[in-house]
């Protein structure tokens, strides 16, 4: 029997593993925002945007479904978070838009801008994007300061709508844990995909300088929020309250939440200790294979459990939990059906990821006729 | 009520909405079409072998990534926005408007992504058949994107498929297939696309001439012209054909609209289609509008009311019959929808009222109204009027519709003649003595971009006053936030797009100019 709380949870389970995809993708990102301190010369810049860039439209992608998805499956979700935080959902936009040309602009003949100003667009949108979107998702257990009348229309109470998610210091250790992670899988899918000694040497060096502050800050906020208190909402009656220690039953009481939490983290950390210690090249697999379950796990956290996944600080009872926020059973299972061929998806990405990127790219292919950034 | 709303914010979420679909569409159309000749030129050089195809492909290609970048980044934008500004008609009909959104994403966006960059990076890596598989695949990839899009619009135009749920406040999906099927959404999807079509066959076509113009690139310029000729010939036809389905499409659902794109006040029977005309104030008030008369008309006679009723002699209600009434021919006036609205609307307010103070037994008896055809049919689905305070208030901009229209369509008879007269020079082997014609086809280009947009602007202007016909006003779905925050941004974007379009431009000339890698 399909029923609408199983709709739900299955919507959840689909937001989660595209969060899960985005993080990991976001490695794109990561490799962004070390355009101008990793490469020592132009052709080492140059390979870096090449092989970053075959990439960009992926990570893009998964973004705007990942929003689509939002908006068919939690569209009260979608209503109140993008209206009412406004101005970190059109940070984190302004940072995608400039991303989007940046690539196919900056080395072609007629940049009016010049190179260094597209590069700075990647720059920026390596460090931002990340970022703030570790700080959006942070709310999601910390709350934000909104209130919903009888017909669900939103009312955000701080005239910041959403910047003053930046200064909760619980919501920067989500957002730098983020940006130094993408930053982490940055080098190691740059370790993975140039065939370079030298730009090999700096991405090792580069490796503990960012792989350290991701562990401070991501166990730091892991530990604050499993030890703090939780948006606990009720079963039945879906009354919200304030209960200590709710994310960490949330974890420890559901067997494959933390399997995949400490399954994932494992993961990460032996990437880590591949990339600083062994065999750099292969650390990307392990680390996406450990970061797409992380994630997921925390979004797992925050939704399931008989929590309120985008509680409000302002009125508790406003919080939003995957029933209140939810579409209709009917549309949850006509989506459901659409998701099944997520698997083809994902095949045919593979298939065609792995055709183009049989060689490494090496200085003489940037010297070649072919597309390049 | 409508009053109660902060104007200058809905103007400007409106402005900020309007300035990004412009821009966007700059950018998809090309994409739409391109992709498409694309795959034909590519399927000339796999079938025949001839290097020359392969180059030119690889020409087309180049510029097809230009303008593909620029329409993705505008592109997120407009799914976002929906809920940064409009986040009241997000949760109202999110339940049915964002299916399509999300599907787009999984079936469409991904395809298309994905298959780019086999198209862009996999020529020396990939086989020939898969490389242009890859190519029909991002053809198709980017059209099928703009179904789904074009889905949700049309049911902006025309919401089916749905009921309404009095313990969510929103209207929720009831049949995916009438979503889908929306007649609105057969007839745009094809007009929309056929259009992208035309325009992406007038940009090779217009830059083909200007290599003969130049003497330069003769046998790239000729072949591509064979192919945006022929592509863009079966192409305008097709939209001269979909935009007359559209129409008649139109006159049921959207009668006021319909009404405005021919400034026809006073309903009439035999009444004959606008071909050229010239408004002015004739000095009557329909409320606080101005009632426009059509002076130097050319008309053709009786079409109109055959486009809206198959019959030569049938009735074609005007703007006063479709505001004021018209009981003879059955037309409700709008105060009195309004009326009804209100009352459905206090129905609503009573039922979550009842809610919240726990009185079931009211909640019961509300609850079965909405459950009731007779209220449904003559209450519930004039919902959208009770926001209004004045008749008038449904009545759009009839000039700007009314000129954007003939625009539009005398356009769209133009680029029939352009393709036309350059598949006849071309297989008489005449295109480079006459050169008028290569100007003609080079200046084309600004033509079909502001056909297109015109198109736009006739489909959204002529919706207005609404976000959802008949069940929610733009002034309602607003996200309640201060207009300067909005204003703000919309500043941004202006400068942003603006400075990006530059850019583009900027980078495509030097492009053509460079021409193809020998």
């Amino acid at each position: 029997m399909i029923t609408h709380a199983f709709l739900q949870g299955y919507w959840w389970l689909i937001i989660s593993l595209l969060a899960g995809l985005l993080v990991f993708l976001m490695f794109v990102q990561g490799g962004q925002s070390f355009i101008f301190s990793l490469p020592k010369n132009d052709t080492q810049r140059k390979m870096i945007v090449n092989a970053l860039g075959r990439k960009w439209e992926f990570t893009f992608t998964t973004l705007v479904t990942f929003g689509g998805a939002f908006f068919a499956s939690f569209p009260l979700f979608y209503a109140t978070s993008f209206g009412g935080a406004y101005w970190v959902w059109m940070a984190i936009l302004f940072s995608f838009i400039i991303q989007a040309v940046a690539y196919e602009y900056r080395s072609k003949p007629g940049n009016i801008y010049g190179t260094s100003l597209f590069d700075t667009f990647l720059f920026l949108n390596g460090c931002l994007g990340p970022f703030l979107i570790g700080v959006a998702v942070a709310t999601f257990f910390t709350g934000s300061d909104f209130t919903l009348d009888l017909f669900n229309s939103v009312t955000w109470g701080s005239g910041w709508h959403g910047l003053e998610a930046l200064i909760n210091p619980v919501n920067l250790l989500l957002g730098f844990a983020v940006l130094f992670l993408v930053r982490v899988l940055g080098l190691m899918y740059l370790e993975n995909t140039i065939e370079d000694g030298d730009l090999a040497g700096s991405i090792k060096k580069a490796m503990p300088r960012n792989a350290v502050p991701f562990l401070v800050f991501f166990l730091s906020f892991v530990g604050l929020m499993l030890l703090g208190k939780g948006f606990a909402a009720d079963g039945v009656t879906g009354e919200v309250t304030m209960v200590r220690y709710h994310y960490l039953h949330n974890l420890l009481g559901n067997p494959v939440i933390l399997v995949l939490f400490l399954g994932g983290v494992v993961l990460v950390l032996v990437s880590l200790w591949m990339a600083i210690f062994k065999n750099p090249r292969k650390a990307i697999w392990y680390a996406g294979a450990g970061t797409i379950p992380v994630v997921m796990a925390l979004f797992f956290i925050a939704g399931y459990g008989g929590t309120a996944f985008y509680p409000s600080t302002a009125d508790l009872q406003s919080s939003l939990t995957l029933a209140k926020a939810s579409s209709s059973p009917f549309t949850l299972r006509t989506m459901m059906f659409v998701s099944f061929i997520i698997p083809f998806v994902v095949a045919y990405i593979w298939y065609a990821w792995s055709s183009i990127n049989r060689r490494r790219i090496t200085p003489e292919e940037m010297s070649g006729d072919e597309h390049m950034y | 009520m409508i009053e109660n709303i902060d104007l200058s914010l809905v103007n400007w979420s409106r402005a900020q909405f309007a300035l990004t679909a412009v821009y966007h569409w700059l950018f998809v159309p090309l994409t739409l079409g391109l992709s498409f000749i694309l795959a034909f030129m590519e399927t000339i050089y796999v079938r025949t072998g001839d290097e020359v195809w392969k180059k030119i492909t690889k020409f087309w290609m180049t510029l097809f990534g230009i303008n593909f970048a620029i329409g993705v980044a505008t592109g997120i934008i407009l799914e976002f926005e929906f809920g940064t500004n409009w986040s009241n008609y997000s949760w109202f009909v999110g339940d049915i408007f964002g299916a399509p959104l999300a599907v787009e994403g999984i079936l469409a966006f991904f395809l298309e992504s994905t298959f780019v960059a086999v198209m862009f990076f996999g020529w020396n890596k990939v086989g020939k058949k898969f490389h242009l598989t890859s190519t029909w695949l991002v053809a198709v990839g980017a059209n099928l994107s703009a179904l789904w899009i074009l889905v949700a619009n049309s049911w902006m135009e025309n919401p089916v498929g749905m009921v309404f749920n009095p313990d969510t406040a929103r209207n929720e999906m009831a049949s995916f297939r009438e979503v889908v099927l929306n007649p609105v959404a057969v007839d745009k999807f094809l007009h929309t696309v056929t259009s992208g079509f035309v325009l992406a066959s007038i940009f090779v076509l217009g830059i083909s001439a200007w290599f003969l113009i130049r003497k330069r690139e003769e046998h790239l310029a000729r072949k591509s012209i064979l192919v945006a000729g022929i592509f863009g010939l079966v192409a305008s036809v097709a939209v001269a054909l979909t935009g007359d389905s559209s129409a008649r499409t139109l006159a049921q659902v959207q009668p006021v609209k319909f009404a405005a794109m021919e400034a026809l006040y006073e309903g009439k029977s035999d009444a004959g289609l606008t071909v050229i005309g010239a408004l002015t104030d004739s000095g009557e008030r329909l409320g606080e509008k101005k009632v426009h008369d059509v002076k130097l008309r050319i008309e053709i006679p009786r079409l109109l009311s055959i486009m809206t009723t198959g019959k030569g002699s049938g009735y074609v209600p005007g703007l006063k019959d479709l505001v004021n009434g018209n009981p003879e021919k059955g037309i409700l006036s709008v105060s009195e929808m309004m009326e009804r609205g209100k009352y459905a609307r206090q129905v609503l307010t009573d039922y979550k009222m009842a809610k919240e103070i726990g009185d079931t037994e009211t909640m019961e008896a509300l609850s079965a109204r909405f459950k009731e055809s007779d209220f449904t049919d003559n209450y519930f689905r004039y919902f959208g009027y009770g926001y209004f305070e004045h008749p008038w208030q449904v009545v759009p901009s009839v000039p700007v519709i009314f000129y954007s229209f003939r625009v539009m369509v005398g356009l769209g008879f133009f680029f029939i003649l352009l393709f036309i007269l350059a598949l006849w020079f071309y297989r008489r082997e005449a295109l480079e003595r006459n050169r008028w014609f290569l100007w003609l086809a080079l200046l084309s280009i600004p033509l079909a971009y502001l056909a297109s947009e015109l198109g736009w602007i006739v489909t959204e202007m002529g919706r207005q006053p609404w976000i959802i016909q008949n069940l929610m006003p733009v002034g309602v779905a607003v996200s309640n936030i201060s207009a300067g925050a909005v204003q703000t941004t919309f500043w941004l974007f202006a400068v942003l797009f603006t400075a990006l379009l530059v850019a583009e431009i900027s980078i495509m000339v030097k492009q053509i100019k460079t021409g193809p890698k020998h």
